[in-house]
């Protein structure tokens, strides 16, 4: 694994473990937010025909460094009446939060960052630390806008959170795990072993689960989706309402961690739903350093579908983003409460009843 | 419960097609132009900048009439008999020196009504839109040819000819004057010549 590698390395447990955990900041979730936020504009753009950014290197590659480039050079504000503590900490818990829940995710065999076997119950929890963020900084800031986002961001994650936690438990039931580690693994070799393709083996329980089990895959997108807040779910920003919703207050670097944290969790939520239904980070149709026998080669791959799958996941979430207009609050929780909890609910019965039985 | 059933399936397939729409535009190439870059192509009959021929123009001061928001300022001075300032393109003959001739392009609302009633066709609209300046003097355009010096001169040579004109009348009107005096103190003693000096009075007016 990745920490022993490092350990003979360096030759010390703290530095080996230091490294490991800032790893995954360094190694994916900066690089992956320049290159999401440059991904949504240019998508955005393309699907209204327009070009998106075009300017800062060819074709705009470069534009997110320039974003960022200017968000470090501006005045960080702070109103008089802002609850200053608060304030300043609000970024800090929000960024932590996304950025706590990458410490689970199994982005190939060897690259993993802690192997608990409480991984989907440890995502859970310190995504939740997000919410507290949330509604910290809106209600910090002494603007009415913020804090109503922040009150509506908190309603929302926490009401999505029953959906999400449903799926997860329909699935623990079939894996019998909450490693996300050993999850995958268990999905292993070809993409009919997926868990949305109802797991590994050929009984009649496959075949049934399929089903639901792509139901539950929606659903767990849906519901995720809602935590990540973009459009169909972004009445917590609503430009139009809000202004832009808790970080309306926010400017330069601390704008910058929520806008970070913002990215780094749509990813975390495309890994867990790749992780639980889509094999993680395993190969659809095997590995090429099988093939050649080069078992070096494995990791590598397998870091490469891990990031593809959560990638298309990520583009999935920006193109539904474009598609749908935004919802009104009542309509939110009708959808949550009517409709995801229910089916989510009848899900974990009959896949329950599939488990005892066959 | 049909009712809740169908509206999840509606629900669900309306997202599918508006995901299947906004997909396909994602390959229809963009719409966009970009500007500095790239130009649109701009219409036959656009109205842009105001361009001023100034070979051809006559000093009639029509366009300066036909502003509505009076962007156009004209001056003009006669010219100097003897002065040839030549012909406009449609055989016209100019007979002033226009020594000032401002259009204040920030005031101008682009409506063309000067265009029309020029006489020689001297002023127009150009396709030239990117004219912005960090001052607004700026925008106040000067399409008089003659230099500055040349401007002063032609007034200097107008008000020279006309006190020159003014100082030959009063010398005429001097000399007819006097002569009626002596014509006067003349027909007291003899009437003979009176009709020599007549002669120069009309040669002075013809010039």
């Amino acid at each position: 694994m990745m920490y022993d590698w490092l350990y003979n390395l360096t030759g010390s447990e703290i530095l080996a473990a230091v490294i490991q955990s800032l790893l995954p900041l360094f190694l994916f979730i900066l690089p992956f937010a320049l290159f999401a936020v440059l991904l949504e504009r240019k998508v955005s753009a393309h699907m209204q025909d327009r070009l998106g950014p075009m300017r800062v290197g060819y074709h705009g590659i470069l534009q997110t460094v320039a974003d960022i480039i200017k968000l470090v050079q501006k005045e960080d504000i702070i109103a008089r009446d802002n609850d200053k503590l608060f304030f300043n900490l609000s970024p800090l818990i929000v960024f932590m939060g996304s950025y706590a829940a990458f410490a689970v995710i199994p982005f190939s065999s060897v690259f993993l960052g802690s192997n608990i076997d409480l991984g989907l119950i440890f995502i859970v929890a310190v995504t939740g630390l997000v919410v507290a963020g949330i509604l910290m900084g809106g209600w910090a800031s002494n603007n009415k806008y913020s804090l109503l986002g922040a009150m509506r961001s908190a309603a929302q994650i926490i009401s999505y959170e029953i959906p999400t936690m449903m799926i997860i438990i329909v699935v623990i039931m079939l894996t019998g795990t909450l490693n996300l580690y050993t999850m995958s693994e268990w999905q292993t070799s070809y993409f009919w072993n997926w868990l949305i393709f109802g797991g590994p083996g050929f009984g009649l329980a496959k075949f049934i689960l399929i089903p639901f089990m792509m139901m539950s895959a929606l659903i767990l997108f849906i519901s995720t989706l809602a935590e990540v807040n973009p459009t169909p779910f972004d009445i917590p920003e609503a430009e139009s309402e809000l202004v832009s919703g808790y970080h309306t207050e926010y400017s330069g670097m601390k704008f910058a961690m929520f806008f970070l944290a913002e990215y780094a969790n749509m990813f975390a939520v495309s890994a867990i739903l790749s992780a639980l239904f889509f094999g993680g980070f395993q190969s659809p149709f095997g590995y090429l350093g099988n093939l050649f026998n080069v078992p070096a080669l494995i990791p590598f791959e397998q870091f490469f579908w891990f990031t593809a799958k959560g990638i298309f996941f990520v583009f999935v979430q920006m193109w539904l983003r474009w598609t749908l207009p935004r919802f009104r609050v009542d309509q939110l929780m009708t959808f949550c409460w009517k409709y995801l909890i229910p089916f989510a609910f009848v899900i974990l019965i009959i896949v329950g009843l599939i488990t005892v039985l066959l | 419960m049909k009712d809740y059933f169908l509206k999840f399936w509606q629900g669900l397939w309306t997202i599918a097609i508006g995901m299947k729409v906004t997909f396909k535009h994602l390959f229809v190439p963009a719409v966009t132009i970009q500007y500095p870059t790239e130009k649109p192509e701009l219409p036959e009959r656009e109205r842009n900048r105001l361009y001023v021929n100034m070979d051809d123009c006559i000093g009639c001061l029509q366009c300066e009439r036909a502003c509505p928001v009076d962007c156009i300022e004209i001056e003009t001075v006669k010219a100097v008999p003897g002065e040839d300032l030549g012909k406009t393109s449609n055989g016209k003959k100019k007979a002033l020196w226009v020594t000032k001739f401002d259009i204040d392009i920030a005031k101008c609302c682009y409506c063309q009504l000067c265009v029309f009633p020029c006489p020689t066709e001297c002023i127009y609209m150009t396709d030239v839109y990117e004219f912005s300046e960090y001052e607004r003097d700026n925008l106040i355009y000067d399409f008089v040819t003659l230099t500055p010096e040349e401007r002063e001169e032609k007034k200097k040579n107008y008000e020279e000819f006309l006190a020159k004109k003014e100082a030959e009348k009063a010398e005429a009107a001097r000399k007819k004057a006097e002569e009626a005096a002596k014509a006067k103190q003349e027909e007291k003693k003899e009437d003979k010549k009176e009709e020599t000096k007549p002669e120069d009075k009309p040669k002075d007016k013809e010039e």
